[in-house]
């Protein structure tokens, strides 16, 4: 039995309100055309607040956020925010692959999403760059101060041990 | 636009291809753009994948690099869609809504520091555009390259263009009159507005239908005749450069940065075609 708009979050609801299923999005889409990821189906989904459909399924996550949807959308629907907010709702529930758990626990270990290599460090030098580029990586007080805001808004729940 | 700029590096051309960070210090100096670093940043944080987990994070976290140009008086040049994509919407989002501003201030507080939403980002594509102009980079050609290219906008340089408002999502040109000022020739193809297929955490959860996009683009690029791909995102030029290992595919990957690096005259070595994937022969 679905109960409209029951559980989607009021926000997620209205943006997707505006859509009158006509389709331009997926037509568009570049990863409709290679995935079983239907865009038009996600928001229509939302609009019926079928949210532990949305937020298990792989099709969520298939979305490059490229916004050829929402330049052709005739409605204005923000359709990558709708999906950013659902895949937000998606990992608070606990829906979150390993490899997205390593790029997040990159970012709170050491502040950039990529590691850093002693070749690309030794590169640099020759280059005649910073050895170590002058952001975080640099500065330990600007590294535990980037940590703290990302435990205040709840990161640290969804990076690896 | 300005003349001088805060520099935000990102992560993956300082850590990755650092041949994309020296050639942008070396022609923003040539053509008269002075790039301040931007100390202390981190990571933007990535659009597709950082906000897809948890907003306030990728919030908060872009204020805090918006917060250290701003203090800095300097707006912000990125030379990725990615971080231009994060920097640029999180900036705008900040601008229009005090009540969100005033949030993120909270959390800001807790590390003694205040975002009073002033920011400008820009792409580096765009500075060049914009604030250099074709004309003096032509003048600026010290080696006019004679090469067949194909010219990748990606994704969030253009889009979502109700904001960004930097040319046409659907048919730009303002990055092939850039490569054209070079010398090279822009060559037409179908599909050139197709993503890379890297973003939005696609690459990391689902690689194979990631390589799908790419693969399209590279036989569209293929069929071109282009000698080399031309971006302006290291997402992107990462994400063209490892796919094409172990493909029948062998077309260099060039930042648009190299290209000028090269067009300018920079030493090849400086340019650092040592880490990239697919071998860069000239």
């Amino acid at each position: 039995m679905v109960t409209p708009n029951a559980e989607i979050s009021k926000e997620i609801a209205d943006a997707a309100k505006m859509c009158f299923q006509c389709g331009t999005c997926t037509a568009g889409c570049p990863s409709g055309r290679r995935t079983s990821y239907r865009t038009r189906k996600i928001i229509r989904m939302a609009q019926l607040g079928l949210k532990e459909e949305i937020l298990s399924s792989d099709e969520l996550w298939e979305c490059s956020t490229c916004y050829t949807c929402v330049e052709r959308c005739p409605r204005q629907v923000p359709i990558v925010d709708i999906i950013i907010d659902l895949r937000n709702m998606a990992v608070a529930e606990g829906h979150i692959r390993e490899q997205h758990k390593g790029t997040a626990t990159n970012l709170m270990n050491i502040g950039h999403t990529v590691k850093v290599v002693d070749v690309i460090t030794e590169l640099r030098e020759n280059l005649g760059l910073d050895p170590t580029p002058p952001t975080v990586l640099s500065n330990e007080k600007a590294l535990a101060d980037l940590q703290k805001i990302l435990t205040a808004t709840g990161f640290d729940k969804i990076v690896q041990e | 636009m300005a003349e001088k700029y805060a520099f935000f590096l990102g992560c993956i051309a300082p850590l990755r291809y650092p041949g994309i960070e020296k050639s942008t210090r070396e022609v923003c100096k040539e053509l008269g753009i002075e790039l301040v670093d931007l100390q202390d940043a981190s990571c933007c944080p990535a659009p597709g994948v950082i906000r897809a987990f948890n907003k306030k994070t990728w919030l908060a976290a872009a204020a805090r690099n918006l917060a250290l140009a701003e203090q800095a008086g300097l707006p912000i040049i990125t030379i990725c869609n990615g971080c231009y994509g994060s920097l640029f919407d999180a900036a705008y989002e900040l601008a229009e809504d005090p009540e969100l501003l005033a949030e993120v201030n909270k959390i800001l507080a807790e590390i003694g520091m205040e975002y009073k939403g002033t920011t400008k980002v820009y792409h580096f594509a765009e500075v060049l555009y914009n604030e250099v102009g074709v004309e003096k980079i032509k003048n600026a050609v010290k080696k006019p390259l004679d090469y067949q290219v194909a010219v990748f906008y990606g994704c969030h340089f253009l889009k979502p263009s109700a904001i960004k408002q930097v040319d046409d999502p659907e048919n730009p040109h303002i990055l092939d009159d850039l490569v054209e000022a070079t010398g090279a020739k822009s060559m037409p193809r179908k599909q050139k507005m197709l993503c890379c297929g890297a973003g939005g955490g696609l690459k990391a959860a689902f690689g194979d239908v990631s390589k799908k996009f790419t693969e399209t683009n590279l036989e569209n690029m293929q069929e071109s005749g282009a000698q080399f791909i031309i971006d302006v995102c290291p997402f992107c030029h990462l994400q063209f450069d490892g796919v094409q290992k172990d493909t029948e595919f062998n077309i260099p990957v060039l930042h648009l940065s190299q290209l000028l690096g090269l067009a300018l005259g920079m030493d090849e070595k400086q340019l650092a075609f040592s880490t990239h994937i697919t071998p860069v022969k000239l």
